[in-house]
């Protein structure tokens, strides 16, 4: 199965199973997940909560050990990857989290959780670190003068945000992962945050893996988005084709979610019913059959493979719906 | 996602408020009785007191003089003398023995709460072995067989307290090690070494150290106890447990030898209790949560 973006893609994920145990359990919460971004790409990946969509972008950067599967990042293997190689090849590779306020120390000073990036990478020296963080301050938008003494719980969940690109950007990374980003701040704030990303992504060349659970948020920022379901890919496509004419059930469904602004209109009748089964004990065949309308015996025994629906569009699905 | 096109600026510029911090005048009370108790204590010598030991067997149980501004006790020995003794004896156990327990019980919690697994187990099983054992009969059985001295008292009561300090460190430290910014520095590549130390350390010191100062006050009492019973510092060095002690032989017609080494070890242990709950209040960079 291929899903080719691009000859040479930044990021090549293949095969990647995560497991892991809880309570004697063993929780399934990336399975057989392949998947590539191409250089100044940015994917969405979206899901439900608890689909495993973290668990991937945390997989990619070696904070969760990977069963089987690789990933290829510029061409090397980040699972074979140890100690100084992974650290140096991590650098590349950085993190924004869907908590800003938690993922700052609340006991270091904005300047110091800026430059601790280029500290643990080994720049000596000091007037170099403060000049490359008063540097990425300014790009974020803060004043660097006034932030870099204070402490985080000075500054609002927005700014904590901004502290945290800053912090992503310093080593001039080419790959970002932004786990939720937004979705921890106000609706008024949000809007800045995906500008400022955009941004940041023109200004630095950077490639981005953008993780949410709000479709309206990924349309907004993706070139092309993968959707994600109990472990598995549902779907991958171009942004807007796929807005346009999604071809797995799932993603259908969770397009008819998106509320309309407008009070005469019914909510869909389409919206899938329950909560998604558990991770640890997936359905057979098609993890989405309990609660897509089309399923049939065959989904309850194959598993659907990614296939080819549309031009670059590919949907894992015994009956997609193009 | 008319909301994208918004471009408001966030105002970084307005200075956040500091919330006004005031300290009380019972706080002043406490830092003044603990600075004037240790100032005492280590200038003991230079001060003009008679010896705390010298026995004057005509003046036994002197009223308060000029001579002798807190009396005598029933051994002649200057009061005054024997309580500013005693306060060294009270301090450098009560310093000391919780610096033990803070050190190797702040640690061991640290790396059990940080890296989990069969060396947590074994931390948290060894520290619960170590709190059923019976304090008393521990000191008992340490001096029996190494002799009363200061530094013995000070070793058994550093070795009660590692458990108590292990728990603190471990209970914060697991909550802290799941946060994201610790998942941001490991994302970093940054070593556990220096996890441990930048990102986990500075914010678990601060529930250690305000832990520390309830432990010196307790340390004092338990010190004063271990004297009181005879297991603490050997005779004739002073130590206000041991003067208690001594005291209560005379409660009926003198009781005022056990009340005042009672009184000025009240006092110190209210003052380290108070300025440890305000210490903690005022260092809390965001007050009540973390």
């Amino acid at each position: 199965m291929m899903l080719q973006a691009a000859p040479d893609p930044l990021l090549r994920v293949e095969n990647l199973v995560v497991e892991y145990a809880v309570g004697g359990k063993t929780v399934h919460a990336v399975s057989d997940v392949s998947i590539e971004i191409a250089r100044g790409e940015t994917l969405g990946l979206v899901g439900e909560s608890g689909c495993g969509k973290s668990t991937l972008g945390r997989a990619v950067l070696q904070l969760r050990p990977a069963v089987s599967g690789k990933v290829l990042f510029d061409g090397h293997d980040l699972t074979t990857m140890q100690g100084e190689a992974l650290r140096r090849m991590r650098r590349r590779v950085q993190l924004i989290f869907q908590d800003p306020i938690a993922s700052l120390n609340p006991r270091r000073r904005i300047g110091d959780i800026v430059a601790e990036p280029l500290v643990i990478s080994g720049v000596k020296d000091p007037g170099r670190r403060s000049q490359l963080v008063h540097d990425v301050l300014s790009a974020v938008g803060l004043d660097p003068a006034l932030v870099i003494g204070r402490l985080p719980h000075e500054f609002s969940g927005g700014q904590c945000q901004r502290i945290c690109i800053a912090r992503a950007l310093v080593l001039n990374p080419d790959f970002v992962i932004c786990d939720e980003p937004v979705s921890a701040l106000d609706v008024s704030i949000r809007a800045q945050i995906l500008n400022l990303l955009e941004e940041m992504k023109a200004r630095y060349g950077l490639t981005l893996l953008f993780i949410a659970h709000d479709l309206a948020v990924v349309k907004a920022v993706s070139d092309r988005v993968a959707v994600m379901y109990l472990g598995r890919l549902c779907e991958v496509g171009p942004s807007e084709q796929l807005f346009a004419r999604p071809a797995h059930p799932y993603t259908a469904l969770l397009i008819d979610a998106i509320p309309v602004p407008d009070p005469d209109i019914r909510p869909a009748e389409t919206v899938p019913v329950g909560e998604p089964p558990s991770p640890i004990a997936p359905p057979s065949g098609c993890r989405f059959r309990t609660r897509c309308p089309r399923a049939d015996a065959r989904c309850a025994n194959e598993v659907p493979e990614l296939r080819a629906v549309a031009p670059g569009q590919f949907a894992a699905c015994h009956h997609p719906l193009v | 996602m008319a909301t994208l096109e918004l471009g408001l600026e966030e105002d970084v510029s307005a200075a956040p408020v500091r919330p006004a911090r005031r300290l009380g005048a019972l706080f002043r009370l406490a830092i003044g009785w603990m600075m004037l108790v240790f100032a005492v204590a280590i200038l003991a010598d230079m001060l003009p007191l008679p010896s705390p030991t010298d026995m004057d067997m005509l003046e036994k149980r002197a009223p308060f003089s000029f001579e002798h501004w807190l009396g005598t006790d029933g051994f002649g020995r200057d009061e005054l003398a024997r309580l500013v003794y005693g306060a060294r004896v009270s301090l450098v156990v009560g310093l000391c023995a919780p610096v033990i327990g803070l050190t190797i019980g702040g640690a061991l919690g640290m790396l059990a709460g940080y890296f989990r697994g069969r060396f947590e187990t074994f931390v948290v099983g060894s520290m619960d072995v170590l709190l059923a054992f019976p304090p008393l009969v521990l000191a008992l059985a340490v001096t029996a067989y190494l002799g009363q001295s200061i530094f013995n008292l000070t070793c058994i009561l550093g070795v009660l307290g590692i458990p108590a300090f292990m728990r603190v460190a471990r209970a914060a430290t697991l909550s802290l090690a799941r946060r994201e910014f610790v998942i941001a520095a490991q994302a970093l590549g940054a070593t556990h070494a220096r996890i441990l130390l930048r990102e986990l350390l500075p914010n678990v010191l601060l529930p250690l150290l305000a832990y520390f100062l309830l432990v010196v006050a307790v340390t004092i009492v338990v010190e004063s106890a271990l004297s009181f019973l005879g297991l603490g510092v050997p005779p004739p060095v002073p130590s206000w447990g041991s003067m208690i002690g001594e005291g209560r032989e005379s409660l009926d017609v003198a009781p005022r030898l056990a009340f005042i080494p009672a009184i000025a070890m009240f006092l110190t242990v209210l003052s380290f209790n108070l300025v440890g709950d305000t210490m903690r209040a005022l260092t809390d960079p965001r007050q009540g949560a973390l």
